[in-house]
Formats: C-alpha cells, structure tokens, sequence
C-alpha cells in the first residue's frame, strides 16, 4: 500500500514539474477597443489568445523554431483554394490573425498583391510585433471592418482572384459578416475565375444556416473539414467548380510546394466533399440576411 | 380633486399602459438601430456612439417639446395623436432606410460621421415625437401638487420598466423569430393603434369632461 502512495506521489510529482516547466508564459497583453489581447510562450510555441488564457480561444501560433511551419489544422485547410484557381495574383484577407495566411501566400506567391483587412489595429500591432507579420510594397493591411472595405471596394471597382474570410473568433460572431447581402457583395469583388474561402463553423444551429446562406449566393460548393475539431472551409468559386481530374493535377503540381508550410495538400484534397454531393442540412433551413442574422443566439 | 373624481381611473391605467408602450418601443428600435446600421457602417463601438448620442440628444427635445404641448389644452385626444404621428415617422426606418443609408455611405468616408448622420436621419424625428410622451402623460395623471412627485415616479417606473422589457425581448428573442423591418413594423402599428384608441376614448369620455368643468363652473 506505502508503496502504491509513494508512486502516486513521485507521479504527481513528476506531473507538477512537468506542467510548470511548460506552462505558458505571457509575454505582451492588452485590452484593445474589441477585446483582450494576449501573447503567450510556451515551449516552442507562440500563441495570439483573445480573452481568455485557455487553449481553446488561441486565434494563431507559430512555432518559434520554424516560423513558417504552420500550427492550425484549420488554416492548412484553407489552402484547398488553390485547387480551385490557376495563381492568385490579387489576394483579399479579412481577418488578419498573427498575419500567418499573409506570410505564408508571399512566401508562395511573391509577387502577388496581398491585402489585409483587420478591425482591431492592436491585432495589426501585435502581429508585426510577435509573429513577424511582414508588410511591402505587395503587401498591405487595412484597418476597417470587413463589411465596409468590401462595400467600398466595390464602389472602386476593385476585383480579387482570392478572397479569404477569417473573421470569426470562438466567443463573438460579427453578424453582419454572415448575410446573403454580405456573402453576396463579396462575391461581385472575385474576378470571373475568383474563389472564396471562408472559415466557418461546423458545430452548432449555425452551421445549417451559414451553409444554406452560401449555396443561395454561390449554388453548391466544397466543406472542407476533418470531423477532429470544429473548424470547416466554405469553399465556393465564381465560376464552375473544377473537376476532380483538374483537382487532382493541381494537387500534384502544388504539394511539394507547400510541404515546407506543414501542408499536405493531398490530405487537404481528401478533405473537400462538395455540397452537390453529400448536403447535410436541411433543405428548408432558413437563409441568414441583413434582415435575420442572430448568429451569436444560433451558435450556442 | 374634482378633476380626479371625475376622470375615470381606467382612464389613468390606459395612460400607464400607453407610456409603457412606447419605452417598450423607443429601446426596441434603438436596439434594432445597431443590425440596421452594421451592414453600411459596421459593428463597432461609435455605431452605438452614434446611435445613443442620436436617441438622447432627441429624447431630450422630445421632453421639452411634450411638456410644452401639455400647457396647451392637455387632452387625450392630442396625446393620441402624438401616438400616431410616432407611428408614422416610425415607418421610414422600415421602409427606406436602405436607400437612405446608401446616399450617406457614398458621400461620407469615415464611418463615425456616417453612422452619425445616417442615425440622425433615420431616428431623430421618430424619437423626437417618443420623447414628448413622457411629460405629457404627466400632465394628464397629475391631479394635485402633493401628490405629482409621487405621480411622475409611477409614470417614469412604468415606461423605463417598459424600456428594460423592450430591450431585453427584442435583443433575445424578436430577432431570433423576425425580421428586423417587420418588427419595426410592429412597433409602429402597436403606437398607431394605441393612438387611435386614445382619440376614441377621449370622444366617449368628453360628456363627462363637459359635466365636470359645468359642475366646477357652477
């Protein structure tokens, strides 16, 4: 018996030291006009945190070791947009994060135009400061909320080849973000052969609306997911979507490529079911407008 | 005291009812005013900088302008109308505010002073008219100089009660069933109504408002 409390004890022990030596340190906080800003190190890892000093509310991270090796499932998945587009030359990103998707599609992609929209010009602050956010003369950030820069870039008549939509932290939906009349504005921003993707949710009442809301705007398009966390991609294009043969040559034109980012692409092809296919939410669902958008009450 | 003998009290309990209608409507729309605005003007902090500024600041002309329409012959029957003419002044909100914000949005970049400017334009006059209700139900519940203290905290009571169920119903449940213009729509009948009602029910108790000033007369 003494000697079972003994082992107990040596484990938990062990467990203390463990869980202390990689406990996260906060390295930069503030409270912006939005939200709680938190920047944490914790063994290799870097992580954004919004509120919350809980994992699950980690907004972007990046490992310290290899910067340019990306952390979230989710944001490898966004990368299935360029299965559906020839070379994005002019990128829209609402929602900035830590800058990741920004320094990974330079990366790829120098010569592309990349612009950023972010509401919270701490964000744009501490993405610079702590997770290398790179700006030049490609690259540029905005601060503005989405739905405004995208009703005035239709005014200056701007068009993008891909547009990417991340504008949803866990605890707050922007509503008006998720509305026929929004996804409808965005889409008149794509060029003929343009692509959005769009990081949504997969969880919750809101998943049938949101998926409803796009095939109205955009008829079927591609759920990108693994069923492991609650991240999906709505991956929708302006034109036709390609065929599986088209799909499958891109992957194997591109993957290697992206290896060096953490991504396989033929894992993320695996990922994408188009709607036309497999529709998993009910036809009469109700479509989410300016009009009707309780998000936030729908998302418990 | 006479006045008080006379006006029957279902007459007061209809005033109550009426000022607490429109605190249920004035924070409705209010709390509505931030979906409608967010489409062309987002949803950050000055949208509710604007809206707040703009229902004060017109709440506040409304007090004054109510109180000083209550010295001029105080009947039910112009309270009602002032029902109605919110009711009317109401319905642009649910029927043109998007044109009306459109023209804003185009000739004014920063969205503060276009959030500014299109909560003005959609919600100052309506609030306005709202606002005058307040006084004037006063004046037509105060009986006495004792007891008119203890009258306009009864009348504030109910339509800020009112106010807080306005707020509360419409932000969790209204949009979660309707749409935004319909349940402005609604709160514009529901005053309409009212005021209607209150204008007919000023007809039918005029006899006894003739009796009592011949009985003072005399």
């Amino acid at each position: 018996m003494n000697k079972f409390y003994i082992s107990m004890l040596t484990f938990f022990c062990l467990l203390l030291g463990f869980t202390t030596s990689i406990s996260a340190e906060v390295i930069h906080q503030e409270r912006s006009l939005y939200r709680n800003i938190l920047v944490d190190d914790k063994g290799d890892s870097r992580c954004l945190k919004f509120n919350v000093k809980s994992n699950k509310t980690n907004q972007s991270c990046l490992y310290k070791s290899d910067p340019q090796r990306l952390v979230f499932n989710y944001t490898k998945l966004l990368f299935s947009g360029l299965l559906l587009i020839e070379e994005p030359k002019n990128i829209l990103i609402i929602g900035l994060g830590g800058g990741t998707m920004s320094n990974t599609l330079h990366q790829l992609y120098p010569k592309s135009i990349i612009t950023n929209v972010e509401i919270d010009p701490a964000v744009v602050k501490v993405a610079r400061q702590y997770f290398g956010f790179l700006e030049n003369q490609n690259i540029t950030s905005v601060i503005q909320d989405g739905r405004i820069f995208i009703k005035r870039a239709i005014i200056k008549k701007q068009k993008y080849d891909w547009i990417i939509l991340d504008a949803f932290n866990g605890d707050y939906i922007p509503e008006h973000l998720l509305t026929q009349e929004f996804i409808q504005e965005t889409k008149s921003l794509l060029n003929k052969d343009g692509v959005l993707s769009a990081n949504t949710f997969s969880v919750s009442d809101l998943y049938a609306h949101e998926s409803a809301t796009y095939k109205s705007v955009f008829g079927h398009f591609f759920n990108v997911r693994n069923y492991k966390n609650s991240n999906r991609i709505i991956l929708a294009a302006n034109g036709k979507l390609p065929s599986l043969t088209l799909i499958n040559q891109r992957v194997s034109a591109l993957k290697d490529r992206l290896t060096p980012f953490g991504v396989d692409l033929e894992q993320v092809s695996n990922q994408m079911t188009s709607t036309s296919i497999e529709q998993d939410w009910p036809e009469n669902t109700k479509i989410l407008t300016d009009q009707f958008s309780p998000a936030n009450l729908l998302n418990n | 005291m006479t006045e008080q003998q006379n006006k029957p009290s279902w007459q007061n309990l209809f005033i109550y009812l009426l000022a607490f209608s429109s605190g249920f409507c004035i924070m409705g729309i209010e709390l509505l005013g931030g979906r409608i605005l967010a489409p062309f003007f987002g949803s950050s902090v000055h949208i509710w900088g604007s809206i707040i500024t703009v229902f004060m600041l017109s709440l506040s002309f409304g007090y004054l302008a109510g109180g000083k329409l209550s010295t001029q012959n105080a009947s039910l029957k112009k309270y009602g109308f002032i029902f109605v003419l919110a009711s009317i002044t109401i319905l642009p909100v649910a029927i043109w505010s998007t044109p009306i914000m459109e023209v804003i949005f185009l000739n004014v970049e920063d969205s503060r002073y276009g959030s500014l400017l299109a909560c003005a334009a959609l919600f100052f006059i309506p609030t306005i008219i709202l606002g005058m209700i307040s006084p004037y139900s006063v004046r037509l519940l105060v009986t006495d100089k004792d007891s008119s203290g203890q009258t306009a905290g009864k009348l504030y009571f109910v339509s800020t009660l009112g106010s807080a169920l306005g707020t509360i119903i419409t932000s969790f449940y209204f949009v979660l069933f309707f749409e935004v213009d319909n349940i402005i729509m609604v709160f514009s009948s529901v005053l309409g109504m009212l005021g209607v009602f209150a204008i007919f029910l000023n007809k039918s108790a005029k006899p006894l408002n003739v009796n009592a000033i011949g009985a003072v007369h005399e």
